[in-house]
């Protein structure tokens, strides 16, 4: 079957199997491995991609329900020589070690920052009605589909506060 | 050229010091981040690769039994099917950390639930996924499979078994003893990455990606696994998505894609699902320890006794060195150490972060806190009193001993003087508080290695080794060791790892990586550096390198232009020596843990956690600390929610994903403290440097359910310490 996709602003079409997940559709038909495969149970965040600015588990999701969406993966985010303040404050906090949770890690935080901005609450936000702080609590609590062996844990946190102190810069 | 050196004795001229670059110890960015935070960097599944098509192993739903046959026909017919492969060839499980041969193979013979019996290969995944499913397999199961350790008839080796005066003499003389036994059960590595690769051949010659820790052992692994020349077998893994011990040994999925890809003529991707890497790797053996500590009136250990149980497969030499430790840890001239393995249908028991000293050191720490309330002697204070003054089991010196050190900079930073040594003391609404903490032990090592170190005419330099990374840090600190040595920027210095064309380096495991791969490098810096010297017209201690620039008493002149044409290159081989077994060599520590445990549910929350650490030289500050959070982190879970449950029925494993075997998530680490110490081992290597990778989880978990103790008043000796097991002692 065919589908559509706008995958990091590019026009792509993928042909394939109405059984491939957006991940696979991602690593096997449009080289993009970015994305990572960690469990494709929808249990570790490995595989988060940002679909029309939100964050979702790509392995979760059929990559033909997606016709005419917008994608954002890692590779859409920033590159080695260009890196987004998110990428930027991971390498410079070490919030990572192997790096293979890192590229949903990071898409992760930066959708999470927006849901922040929009005022949505979490399990531990105490007022409801107030916007949501970036304490350790809050980001703990949103970062915790996001699962990392290394235990990279407490400079993940960094690196997001960090990021998002620089973009309020 | 290549300079090899033996570690036979302490060397101390600590020329690390002598440079001036200052790069190692430096908080440097890692060299190969940008590449990983941009998805940039291909671990093994993701290299591009043409005409590849897709297998998906097929596992005996059995714990004991006889593969008789399969529809081989049927699932040939579905669409995109090219192959179905059941070869003698394939492997029963991963072969052991360095065993350097193949592990038991074939499939006929089922083991345990999860053995591989089957490659299912299509053109897509998604076909080969289904195909695999619809694989219909005949098993005979006749025998009964063994599946409770304490249910069998244990071996008890010879070797394993060791006393030394008179142990129950110093129980039955003790003023204070502890005499109780604990168990901790299977833990997995759970590497983010599943074990992945892709094997392609050209004529004989075959290629490799894979996610290994060791690529020159698993190199020899897999070439005698598929009965062919090592001399024919490339492995490359560049970048490694976490081992933790389970990416040691060549693995099922490697041999079964190499004789997929043989058979079709094409590249074959044979990527592990999380099940799969739960039950068709490596486990860590649960484990049953009888401790006993004897101790004067003064709290000063007489005796100690560690007896324990583990398990592995039938054949598997392998097995949990629990009391590995033990030997060296505290004083008391009365010992007995020993160790039962019992023969499980269960999934292979291999190495797991710091195997031995994760769950044995762990469960003594938790003896010496029953020590402690029982003399009424403070826990830090304890252990201090039973330091020694030389190895207790081997009598030769320390090479270097920093627990007291450790035990001090951690309760200073920890606050431990508020602790209140009364258990249920403190409370926060719904919440009890309390402290904990215990030491940290892990035997430090040394292995082969060779390393290549090239400086290039433009005064660049590269580095090679088939070494590998696996988030341990070894682009960044091999890169500083060479910045140092060759008073270079580190954007002049390349780092190639992760290929066995390269010079072969230690591997990745034991927390030895850096020691010995970073020597090889030093070691190579060293050769070129005399070169250097000589083309300088002066002697190596008298050349001083700092930012490409070569300065001789008040010359100064550009790197580059002592150099020839080409390139200068040098090899460094570092060998392990007599210095093992002149001097202990180990790492020490010291955990202080805050936990709060729900008076309603019986839950514990980590509030904060400091850990003390001493390793030696530290080669990266950033890098160094990531390593010890790691490890610490993995101490919360095994602490509080890490175990493999086996069915007791059927022998697989029940939780076999992360929605069942949790570890440790976000929301579960608190901002953890990390004290590293200063101290530089001249035994150790010619860098001083030592093990850091294990370290933070030796002990780790005691930290925690101590505090649970403070807390609660309850003793979990049962790990983990869930609220099912807390809660009924609250009531009382
Ligand atoms: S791979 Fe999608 S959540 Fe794990
Ligand atoms: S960096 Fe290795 S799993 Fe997160």
């Amino acid at each position: 079957m065919k589908t559509d996709l706008l995958i990091n602003g590019n026009r792509r079409t993928l042909d394939a199997d109405n059984r491939t997940s957006l991940l696979d559709a991602l690593r096997h038909h449009l080289g993009l491995t970015g994305a990572k495969k960690g469990c494709d149970h929808g249990q570790c965040g490995a595989c988060t991609v940002l679909i029309n600015g939100r964050r979702i588990n790509a392995c979760l999701t059929l990559a033909c329900m997606h016709d005419g969406d917008e994608i954002t993966t890692i590779e859409g985010l920033g590159s080695a020589e260009a890196l987004s303040p998110m990428q930027r404050a991971f390498v410079n906090h070490d919030g990572f070690q192997c790096g293979y949770c890192t590229p949903g890690q990071i898409c992760s935080a930066t959708a999470m920052l927006e849901e922040i901005e929009a005022g949505w609450p979490s399990h531990v936000t105490a007022d409801m009605t107030a916007k949501p702080s970036l304490d350790e609590h809050e980001i703990g609590e949103r970062m915790s589909g996001n699962l990392c062996r290394c235990a990279a844990y407490p400079n993940i946190v960094d690196a997001i506060r960090d990021a998002a102190w620089r973009d309020q810069e | 050229m290549t300079r090899h050196m033996k570690m036979d004795n302490a060397d101390t001229r600590r020329r690390l010091d002598d440079m001036v670059q200052g790069a190692v110890g430096a908080p440097l960015d890692r060299p190969d981040g940008p590449l990983k935070v941009t998805g940039a960097a291909h671990y093994a599944a993701e290299q591009p690769t043409d005409a590849l098509c897709y297998g998906v192993l097929v596992r005996a739903p059995a714990a004991k039994g006889r593969l008789l046959n399969m529809s081989t026909n049927a699932v040939m017919a579905l669409p995109g099917v090219l192959a179905i492969v059941s070869d003698e060839r394939m492997l029963r499980n991963p072969a052991q950390g360095t065993a350097n041969e193949a592990p038991v193979q074939g499939v006929h013979e089922i083991a345990y639930f999860g053995q591989p019996v089957a490659l299912v290969v299509a053109e897509t995944f998604e076909q080969a996924r289904h195909a695999a499913q619809a694989l219909q397999l005949h098993i005979e199961t006749t025998d009964e499979a063994a599946l409770d350790p304490l249910a069998v008839e244990p071996e008890i080796p010879e070797d394993k078994q060791s006393s030394m005066g008179d142990l129950d003499a110093a129980m039955k003389n003790a003023v204070y003893r502890v005499d109780e036994t604990y168990t901790t059960p299977s833990h997995s590595s759970a590497p983010m990455e599943p074990h992945a690769s892709i094997a392609q051949w050209e004529g004989e010659q075959l290629t490799l990606r894979g996610s290994y820790q060791m690529l020159k052992y698993n190199r020899n692994e897999l070439a005698d696994s598929l009965g062919i020349e090592p001399k024919n077998v490339r492995i490359l893994a560049p970048y490694v998505g976490g081992g933790f011990g389970s990416k040691l040994g060549i693995a099922p999925e490697a041999v079964a894609a190499a004789l997929a890809a043989k058979k079709l003529s094409r590249p074959v991707s044979v990527a592990m699902t999380r099940p799969h890497v739960f039950e068709t790797t490596m486990r860590r053996s649960e484990t049953r320890q009888r401790v006993r500590l004897a101790a004067d009136a003064q709290g000063r250990l007489t005796g100690i006794g560690h007896e324990t149980l583990v398990s592995n497969l039938p054949g598997e030499r392998f097995a949990e060195p629990v009391t590995q430790a033990t030997a060296f840890m505290y004083r008391g001239e009365n010992r007995i150490i020993g160790q039962k393995i019992a023969r499980l249908n269960r999934t292979c028991a291999g190495s797991v972060r710091a195997p031995g000293e994760a769950v044995g050191v762990t469960i003594v720490e938790n003896a010496m806190d029953e020590l402690a309330e029982q003399a009424g002697i403070d826990p830090v204070e304890l252990r201090k009193r039973n330091i020694p003054e030389e190895d207790p089991t081997r009598q030769v010196p320390f090479s270097s001993h920093k627990l007291a050190e450790a035990l001090d900079a951690g309760a200073r930073g920890f606050g431990w003087e508020k602790r209140n040594a009364i258990p249920k003391q403190v409370r926060d609404g719904e919440w009890m508080i309390g402290m904990g903490m215990a030491s940290a032990f892990r035997v430090n090592m040394l292995k082969e290695a060779q390393a290549r170190v090239r400086l290039n005419a433009n005064g660049t330099a590269e580095i090679e080794s088939d070494q590998t990374d696996i988030g341990t840090g070894t682009y960044a600190i091999l890169t500083q060791i060479a910045c140092d040595m060759l008073g270079l920027a580190p954007e002049n210095v390349t780092v190639r790892l992760g290929d066995t064309d390269l010079p072969p380096g230690s591997g990745s495991g034991g927390s030895f990586g850096a020691a010995s791969n970073g020597t090889a490098v030093f070691l190579a810096c060293e050769e070129l550096r005399l070169q250097l010297a000589t083309a300088a017209g002066c002697a190596e201690p008298d050349l001083t390198l700092k930012d490409g620039k070569a300065i001789v008493g008040n010359r100064q002149v550009i790197i580059a232009e002592l150099l020839p044409s080409t390139a200068l290159e040098a090899t460094g081989h570092i060998e392990p020596g007599d210095a093992s077994s002149k001097v202990r060599q180990a790492t020490y520590g010291a955990y202080f843990a805050e936990v709060a445990v729900s008076a309603i549910t019986g839950e514990t929350r980590v509030r904060r956690m400091t850990g003390a650490f001493a390793a030696g030289r530290i080669l990266n500050a950033k890098t160094a600390r990531s390593q010890c959070l790691g490890g610490m982190v993995w101490g919360i879970g095994m602490a509080l929610t890490e175990a493999l449950e086996f069915d007791p029925r059927y022998g697989q494993i029940a939780n076999h994903d992360f929605a069942e075997y949790h570890i440790p998530v976000n929301a579960d680490v608190p901002q953890i403290d990390v004290i590293l110490l200063e101290e530089h081992d001249d035994w150790a290597n010619p860098l001083q440097a030592k093990g850091l990778g294990e370290l933070g989880i030796c002990g780790a978990g005691a930290a925690i359910t101590n505090a649970i103790y403070n807390a609660t008043g309850v003793r979990v000796r049962d790990y983990p310490a869930t609220l099912d097991k807390i809660l009924p002692g609250l009531e009382t």
